[in-house]
């Protein structure tokens, strides 16, 4: 009896330890190869096809794609357009044909070339309504695409300003016409191939993707040879991931956490304002069709302290829909924090501290930061000047579904990104009642923008775009709050280059 | 008498997934978001927006889409993720092992660690330790699953790196196997470097699943060995000579397990559920993630599939504890 228990516990301490040594083999290592990168991601990769669904007009998955596929048109760190496949590109004079230089001597994964026949395919099937990408209503802008050598020309069905910007944005990618054909859209979804830096070495979907420097590449091959991209969505376990040393990079953790890590030994960090907004749409019913209310709202925020207390500082204060960098920017533009103002706006409306303005104030909770302390800060400010707002929490889903059918309440909190930096994806379709994304429907809007969508002369459209933000800012159709700034962290041992478009290129990291 | 049992069980089991079915398409339908908005580019038409319903087969009316969708169903078809742009069935399939894997190691520990406290509970009886195992169960039990995952996280993958944090696997590991049970198909193969890395990532979310069950159980097993220790049959082995943990773990822990069966498999259920969030937490690929994910984007083909799979996955885990319950109980296995 005596011996059996002995040899059970004996044996129950030696499964123990084989298990723990079991475990000990899988433990995290934590120093890493000097020739490869371990980043922690906050969104994973959806979908390999670039150009079609939802995943291609989600902005969080372009950094992902930039490693794999090229653009027709490359962006730079600081919004600048550059070659990409194309090395020219522009409209003849009277803007009815496009032409297209395509860049010589470039491979595709596999080891195919690179050919125009390429990029004809891919704009030919990013205007086919049928392959369901999302941006189909620009490239359909243009067709009867002819090559000759290595330039394509094309004709233009309806002329679009922004076109060329377009190529450097959402599903403007070049997918490979001869391998996609071979393999379909499944076998392209299990082996993706583009003509980017990186290849995809290993997939599993949700977790992770394992990247490996690809030697062909136009552009000279990458720094780093593996770079393994984990898809980490809470925030709080990609701050542990790279407090304990086992990923280089990681970004989108609280404003707290990136002052805390940056300041310990072997982190370093960046944080740059992006081009992302935060803004309250105002729509155009109930008491916002008083334009003393919207003004007085607007009036009554003080931007800059919520950036200061609630953001830690991590923020730009915006007047306009157009931040610093974007090509209609204007810094003359400025709606000042005013609350006496807004009192006298609000009084002349008939509406007091004692008899306040109410109306509903839409927002969603932890998709931005602070985003509903924001509100509830917010609302505060109003109160003091006589508006008392409810807060309602909603999803993102629901949002987008308001928006789309214009039912969204009289204010409504969310964000708008631009990394092309064009007025027409920004103060353009956010404010051009007819866009499904526009909240303010107003006919003297319309009438203002919808020409300057087709306005030939880029001078005169950017200086329409202007005029309409300062419009938009006198008659107060919209409250623009910030431009979000986006935290980075990585190992000392990693030079990090921060994107204003918000994108996290490992092909733009080096070696300290 | 048994299989009577399990046929009645069966028959039940597929009225209520087709009930479940129901819902889950009309509600998901009904509820808030819509996944076309979310993918309309900032110029679309009317055009481009009924083009697009018309990709995804949405411009249909609902029973006409109840209906096809049900006819996939019935011939394996559970329709083609959107966000994902795989065949529903094959993601789903592909994540279930790495929630039973991830459910089942919870269980075994909350099961060994929740027994062991019960039988040493059960032996203290009366005296302090007992009390402090009490306290600590109370303790264990009042932190919620996804709270001892940051604990954990903190401690073992920051304070002390030992266990990895995110993920299921290490990415540097090249695994070509024909399943997605790791564990399982690495012991067959003897990859032991996948059995070990799996495990280590597994711990944390394991543990943090089986925390609260194992302090539910150590509660309630200690109760029942304690009534099953005034007995006389216990008597009696103690009048033969056995010692105090020969009769709790020869004679008492037979009878007083019974009652703690039930609780297990109806916490594994909700245990099953509680993935959702620690698979979250832990960066974890298995059905809870995805699941996440989905409602999120307001992929409902994939809500569809999953809530539909977790629905099987409880009313079979159900009938597995039912009838073993049958078995293991001889009045209901006689009755």
């Amino acid at each position: 009896m005596t011996a059996k228990t002995q040899l059970t516990r004996r044996g129950f301490i030696g499964a123990s330890a084989a298990l723990t040594a079991l475990i000990a083999t899988g433990a995290p290592v934590l120093a890493q190869s000097a020739d490869s990168l371990t980043i922690a991601y906050n969104i994973p990769v959806q979908s390999w096809d670039p150009t079609t669904g939802p995943a291609a007009v989600n902005p969080a998955l372009q950094s992902i794609y930039l490693a794999v596929f090229d653009r027709f048109i490359d962006q730079a760190p600081d919004l600048s357009f550059g070659p990409g496949l194309l090395t020219e590109w522009g409209f003849n004079d009277d803007k009815t044909k496009i032409t297209m230089t395509v860049r010589e001597g470039v491979k595709w994964h596999n080891g195919d070339d690179f050919t125009p026949e390429d990029v004809v395919w891919s704009l030919t099937r990013a205007a086919n309504p049928a392959t369901g990408n999302p941006m189909q209503f620009v490239w359909s802008k243009i067709g009867n695409f002819s090559v000759e050598g290595n330039v394509i020309t094309g004709d233009v069905f309806s002329f679009e300003p922004a076109l060329f910007k377009w190529m450097a944005f959402l599903t403007a990618f070049v997918l490979p016409k001869k391998y996609y054909e071979e393999v379909g859209s499944d076998g392209f979804e299990k082996a993706p191939i583009g003509t980017g830096p990186y290849m995809v070495d290993a997939y599993e979907q949700g977790a992770y993707v394992r990247l490996k420097a690809f030697a062909d590449y136009w552009g000279g091959a990458p720094e780093f040879d593996t770079v393994t991209i984990k898809f980490v969505t809470d925030a709080a376990s990609r701050v542990a991931e790279i407090e304990s040393g086992n990923v280089d990079v990681t970004s989108n953790m609280p404003y707290e956490e990136y002052d805390r890590l940056i300041a310990k030994d072997g982190l370093s960090g960046v944080a740059v304002p992006i081009t992302d907004i935060g803004m309250i749409f105002l729509n155009d019913i109930d008491v916002m069709l008083d334009k003393n209310v919207r003004l007085a709202a607007h009036h009554a925020i003080d931007k800059q302290l919520i950036i200061d207390r609630l953001l830690r500082g991590y923020g730009v204060a915006l007047s306009t829909l157009e931040v610093p960098g974007y090509a209609a920017y204007d810094d003359s533009i400025v709606v000042e924090y005013d609350p006496e103002k807004s009192k006298e706006l609000l009084a002349a409306s008939g509406y007091s501290t004692d008899n306040p303005v109410t109306f509903t104030i839409q927002t969603t909770r932890g998709f931005k930061p602070k985003d509903y302390e924001m509100i509830q800060a917010i609302v505060g400010m109003w109160r003091k000047v006589g508006i008392n707002a409810e807060i309602e929490v909603y999803e993102i889903a629901k949002h987008y579904e308001l928006r789309a059918s214009d039912t969204l309440a009289p204010a409504a909190f969310y964000n708008w990104g631009n990394s092309i930096g064009d007025p027409s994806t920004s103060t353009g379709f956010s404010m051009f009642g007819p866009s499904p994304h526009a909240v303010w429907d107003s006919p003297d809007l319309v009438e203002k923008i919808g020409p300057l969508f087709v306005e030939p002369d880029e001078d005169k459209r950017i200086q329409g775009y202007k005029d309409v933000s300062r419009y938009i800012a006198e008659e107060g159709y919209v409250i623009p709050i910030l431009q979000y700034v986006m935290p980075i962290v990585y190992a000392s041992t990693v030079n990090v280059v921060p994107y204003t478009s918000g994108d996290l290129l490992p092909q733009a990291m080096t070696k300290a | 008498m048994l299989l009577k049992t399990v046929f009645v069980r069966l028959l039940t089991t597929a009225i209520t997934l087709f009930g479940v079915a129901i819902v889950v398409f009309v509600l998901v339908r009904v509820a808030p978001g819509n996944p076309i908005a979310m993918m309309l580019p900032p110029g679309a038409t009317e055009k481009d927006i009924a083009a697009l319903n018309a990709v995804y087969g949405f411009d249909k009316s609902l029973a006409e889409q109840f209906i096809i969708w049900l006819g996939g169903v019935l011939h394996g078809d559970f329709g083609t993720s959107i966000t994902l742009r795989q065949p529903v069935a094959e993601l789903v399939l592909g994540r279930l092992p790495a929630t039973l894997e991830l459910s089942s190691i919870a269980l075994l520990l909350a099961v060994a660690l929740g027994g062991c406290v019960a039988v040493i509970g059960a032996r203290k009886r009366g005296t302090g330790t007992e009390v402090g195992l009490d306290l600590t169960s109370g303790a264990v039990l009042s932190v919620p699953d996804f709270l001892w995952g940051l604990i954990f996280v903190l401690v073992f993958g920051v304070l002390w790196p030992v266990l990895s944090i995110s993920g299921r696997v290490d990415p540097r590991i090249d695994i070509d196997f024909t399943t997605n049970f790791y564990i399982f198909e690495g012991l067959l193969r003897g990859r032991l470097d996948v059995v070990g890395s799996t495990l280590s990532h597994m711990l944390m979310p394991a543990m943090s699943l089986a925390l609260p069950l194992a302090a539910m159980i150590a509660q309630l097993l200690k109760q029942n060995l304690k009534e099953a220790l005034t007995q006389d049959y216990t008597t009696l082995a103690r009048v033969r000579g056995f010692s105090e943990t020969a009769v709790i773990l020869r004679e008492a822990l037979r009878n007083a397990a019974l009652p703690t069966l039930a609780l297990v498999g109806v916490q594994f259920t909700f245990l099953i559920g509680g993935t959702v969030i620690v698979e979250r937490l832990f960066a974890f690929e298995g059905l809870g993630n995805m699941a996440i994910d989905a409602v999120i984007n307001r992929d409902l083909p994939l809500i569809q599939g999953i809530v539909l799979l977790f629905a099987a996955l409880f009313t079979v885990i159900n009938l597995l504890v039912d009838l073993s319950y049958t078995f293991l109980n001889p009045r209901l296995r006689h009755g």
